[in-house]
């Protein structure tokens, strides 16, 4: 079980690799990573990711330990970046690793719906308008009830 | 007692500062939010809706009617936006 929380980018096909490695004891490797969306006009300059540290790794780590406890987890590597970031780029990745590809499917998709609206991370979008910071989805709560 | 104050997202711009250390008698989240409110218009604007805010004691996230006895953060922000 791993959690990271950087401002520098990473290298998904590394960190897929690094984890999946001499995994003799999970059938199945399931990952995800999130990129920066530009805006439907083109017109984002950049996101910015703001977080609170101190409380950033326990709240992931607490997410991370709910989903050890609801699936049969061998192995899972939660990443998340913080700072300016490209349309583009990598902002995070969700890695989980299980003997069968149903944990590891709903492990992931788990991981990502609260990483979503309870890990202490806000985005902000830059574009030649000015700065705006992007409102928490209504759908993204919503999606912590199938849980 | 002493209390650090954090602010993240729109509420820090708001307020105008990432964090404050602030003498308070407050009993609950409630009431320190009620003594921030009528300081000065910075903290009004910020404080006016609370259902557009979220908070943490001590780097959990917590209630409004929470307690403030021996808490040593408090860290008010809007809804997360991760993943």
């Amino acid at each position: 079980m791993a959690v990271r929380v950087q401002q520098e980018d990473f290298d998904f096909g590394a960190e897929a690799d690094a984890f999946a490695e001499g995994r003799a004891d999970a059938g199945a490797v399931v990952t995800f990573t999130g990129l920066v969306r530009d805006r439907p006009d083109g017109g984002l300059r950049e996101m910015e990711i703001e977080h609170y540290p101190a409380m950033t790794e326990r709240a992931i780590a607490a997410i991370e330990a709910e989903a050890v406890s609801r699936w049969n987890l061998v192995d899972s590597l939660i990443l998340h970046r913080y700072g300016r970031l490209r349309p583009g780029a990598r902002i995070m990745m969700v890695a989980t690793a299980a003997p069968h590809r149903a944990d590891a499917f709903a492990a992931a998709e788990f991981l990502m719906d609260y990483l979503k609206s309870r890990a202490p991370f806000w985005k902000k979008e830059v574009t030649d308008a000015g700065a705006e910071w992007v409102a928490a989805q209504a759908e993204d709560e919503a999606a912590l009830g199938r849980w | 007692m002493k209390l650090t104050v954090l602010y993240f997202a729109w509420v820090r711009e708001r307020i105008g500062l990432p964090r404050e250390t602030i003498e308070t008698d407050a009993a609950t989240v409630a009431d320190l939010v009620e003594e921030l409110r009528g300081r000065e218009p910075r903290y009004e604007l910020a404080f006016a809706d609370l259902s557009a805010l979220r908070v943490a004691v001590d780097q959990e996230l917590a209630d409004f009617d929470a307690p403030v006895r021996d808490v040593t953060e408090i860290a008010f922000f809007p809804p997360m936006t991760g993943g």
